[in-house]
Formats: structure tokens, C-alpha cells, sequence
């Protein structure tokens, strides 16, 4: 398997649970990059904190493993150094929209070129099983016994309106169409936004009693439909999967280059 | 697409967690949890190498190899 080349085997097997999504997640990431033909030493991936951030152990790139919420901020550093290197920012729920929710929204809104994977399974799963910003309204979690009552981010309105210009959702259910998208988000010039519904058996999928984690699995494929299908109008509780946004818009790294050569110009004018 | 030809189903017992998601999606019914909960391949006759075991194996533990693949 030629995507063995990509992981470090010698930290297998991974400490993710029995049918935790994130390993399904890291699955066709590696497939989306060997299929992009991307030299593993040209790519940077940078994580916080959380279930989803021990992916950046996992894989064969360079990679750090940072602060809770921060992983955008060294990831532009990295970004704002090093331009040609190609950056993926994989995130838990709770790491990307609760603790660093305004890096998400600014990163997005400055549309610099790199892949946030928001791994959305619903909970804080490394600390137990904590409700969190999308654990939904009505949920249960070992910190909501009777039932969450805070309400849930939609991550694609929230993307889009911060300003990414790449914005998708897919779930470790439609597999092919994850690997699509990740490749084309990862292609992508500017800031890709791309939530990843992962299931976590353990935590959420056992508090709110879904089943097995292949029936979590199901539960997508039921409960999921491609960005406006038929099946949409006429249940519009579905949610959509796809590419929202994919526009060419300015991105950060160039346009922070030609301020250099504007400014450079400007202090020549002046010497001279 | 011509049609794929199954030579085995290679699963790493070491790192299958049992969590039984080749079992219960694939299309053929082709995988089983044997007495150490590892995934076997105990129908291969009737697999159709779609590959969706593998695809959504979060172990990375599983692997279809077909005739036409040169794989180590």
C-alpha cells in the first residue's frame, strides 16, 4: 500500500479507539496526498489539542503538535516563512470552534493558503466526553446528563461567512467523496475550511446511544445528502455534503509579498 | 472499468481493533470478527474488490489485493 510511505509505522497501531472516525479521516488524507503526488517532505501539518490532533503523530511530514485552538496561528507562521510549503491543519471540534474559534474565523477571513480539517465528532473525547460547541441542542454528554441545551455552529455558515474561500463537508461514511474534497482542498489557493463528520463510538456514540461504530456510520449515510439534491427539498433536515465555496480571491502570503516589493519601491523613491 | 480480480485480503492482526466497520458495510458480506475480534475474510469467493473495507478501515489494517496489482 503506498500510503504506508506516508505514516511513521513504528507508532502503530494508533491509540485511537476501536472505530474512532479520526483513523478513517487520517485514511483518505493519505490517499488524497499520495493521489496529489505531494513530496511528504513538502508538506507541513500542524495540530492543537484534542483526539484529532494526534493524527500529526501519525503521519510521515514535517509536524507539530501545538497549544489547545492555536494550531492556525503557528501554521501561519509557518506559512508566512515558508510559502511554497504546503500546510494541513487538521482539528477537533471543540479545538477549532470553542478555544479557537476567533483564530478559525480570522485565519479564514485573511484567506491564507492551507487545509483546516475540522474532525467534528461531536465531543471532547481525550477528557471524557464533555459537551461540545457541536454537540447539538438535545444531546447527551458525560457533562450534559439531562440533555444538552446549548445550540450548535453550523461550520460551513460559519466558514463562509468568515470568509474562506473554500469551504466543504463530507463524512467518514462517503470516504471517496472525502478523498475528493481533501484533494481539492488541498490544491486549493487560499484558506480551505473542510468539516469532516467522525464518529466517536466511545463517547458520543455511547451517551446518545447510536450503536456500533459502523451504525454511526449509517447514521450519516442516512441523515446526509449531496449539496442540493432532490432529496434535500424534500427533507430539509438533511444535511448537505460538497463543495459550498471555492473561489479565487486574494491570498495572504502573495499579497504580503507585494507589500514587500511596494514598500521596497518606496524606500528607494526616497534614497534616491 | 474491467473487472477486478481478487488475490487476497491482507489484514494486520496487530493493528485491527475490532470495531467491526469492514464487517457490517460490506457489500457481499465477505469479513466476519473471528474468536480474537480481527476481521477475517472468511467468504472471499464472493468479494468484488470495491475496496470499502479498506477505504474505511480507521486501522489502516486492512488491505484488498487484486491479480493486476504489483504490490510487496
Amino acid at each position: 500500500m503506498p500510503i504506508k510511505d506516508y505514516i511513521r509505522e513504528r507508532f502503530f497501531p494508533h491509540l485511537w479507539c476501536s472505530g474512532c472516525g479520526h483513523g478513517i479521516v487520517l485514511n483518505a488524507l493519505l490517499r488524497a496526498i499520495e493521489a496529489l503526488g505531494i513530496n511528504k517532505s513538502n508538506i507541513v501539518m500542524v495540530s492543537g489539542i484534542g483526539c484529532s490532533s494526534r493524527i500529526s503523530g501519525y503521519v510521515d511530514f514535517h509536524t507539530m503538535h501545538t497549544l489547545h485552538g492555536r494550531a492556525l496561528s503557528f501554521a501561519t507562521g509557518i506559512k508566512m516563512s515558508r510559502p511554497e510549503l504546503t500546510l494541513i491543519v487538521p482539528m477537533g471540534d471543540g479545538d477549532a470552534l470553542a478555544i479557537g474559534g476567533n483564530h478559525f474565523i480570522h485565519t479564514a477571513r485573511r484567506n491564507i493558503d492551507m487545509t483546516a480539517i475540522i474532525m467534528n465528532n461531536r465531543t471532547y473525547g481525550m477528557t471524557g466526553g464533555q459537551y461540545s460547541p457541536l454537540s447539538g441542542f438535545g444531546t447527551l454528554a458525560t457533562t450534559a446528563p439531562y440533555s444538552n441545551i446549548d445550540h450548535d455552529f453550523d461550520v460551513v455558515e460559519l466558514a463562509k461567512a468568515a470568509g474562506a474561500s473554500f469551504v466543504a463537508r463530507s463524512t467518514t461514511y462517503h470516504v471517496q467523496q472525502l478523498t475528493d474534497i481533501l484533494k481539492a482542498a488541498i490544491e486549493h489557493k487560499g484558506f480551505s475550511a473542510v468539516e469532516v463528520l467522525s464518529q466517536c463510538p466511545e463517547y458520543f456514540g455511547r451517551k446518545n446511544k447510536m450503536g456500533t461504530p459502523a451504525d454511526m456510520l449509517e447514521h450519516y449515510k442516512e441523515n446526509t445528502t449531496t449539496i442540493g439534491s432532490k432529496k434535500k427539498q424534500e427533507n430539509p433536515n438533511l444535511l448537505e455534503r460538497g463543495i459550498f465555496v471555492q473561489k479565487q480571491i486574494p491570498e495572504y502570503c502573495s499579497e504580503y509579498d507585494k507589500i514587500i516589493e511596494k514598500a521596497k519601491k518606496a524606500v528607494e523613491g526616497k534614497t534616491e | 472499468m474491467p473487472k477486478l480480480k481478487l488475490k487476497e485480503h491482507r489484514i494486520n492482526r496487530d493493528w485491527c481493533k475490532g470495531c467491526g466497520i469492514c464487517v457490517q458495510l460490506c457489500p457481499k458480506n465477505v469479513l466476519e470478527l473471528d474468536d480474537e475480534n480481527k476481521a477475517v475474510a472468511v467468504r472471499p469467493e464472493d468479494c468484488i474488490c470495491c475496496k470499502l473495507c479498506e477505504l474505511r478501515c480507521p486501522d489502516l489494517a486492512i488491505e484488498v489485493i487484486t491479480e493486476d496489482e504489483k504490490k510487496p
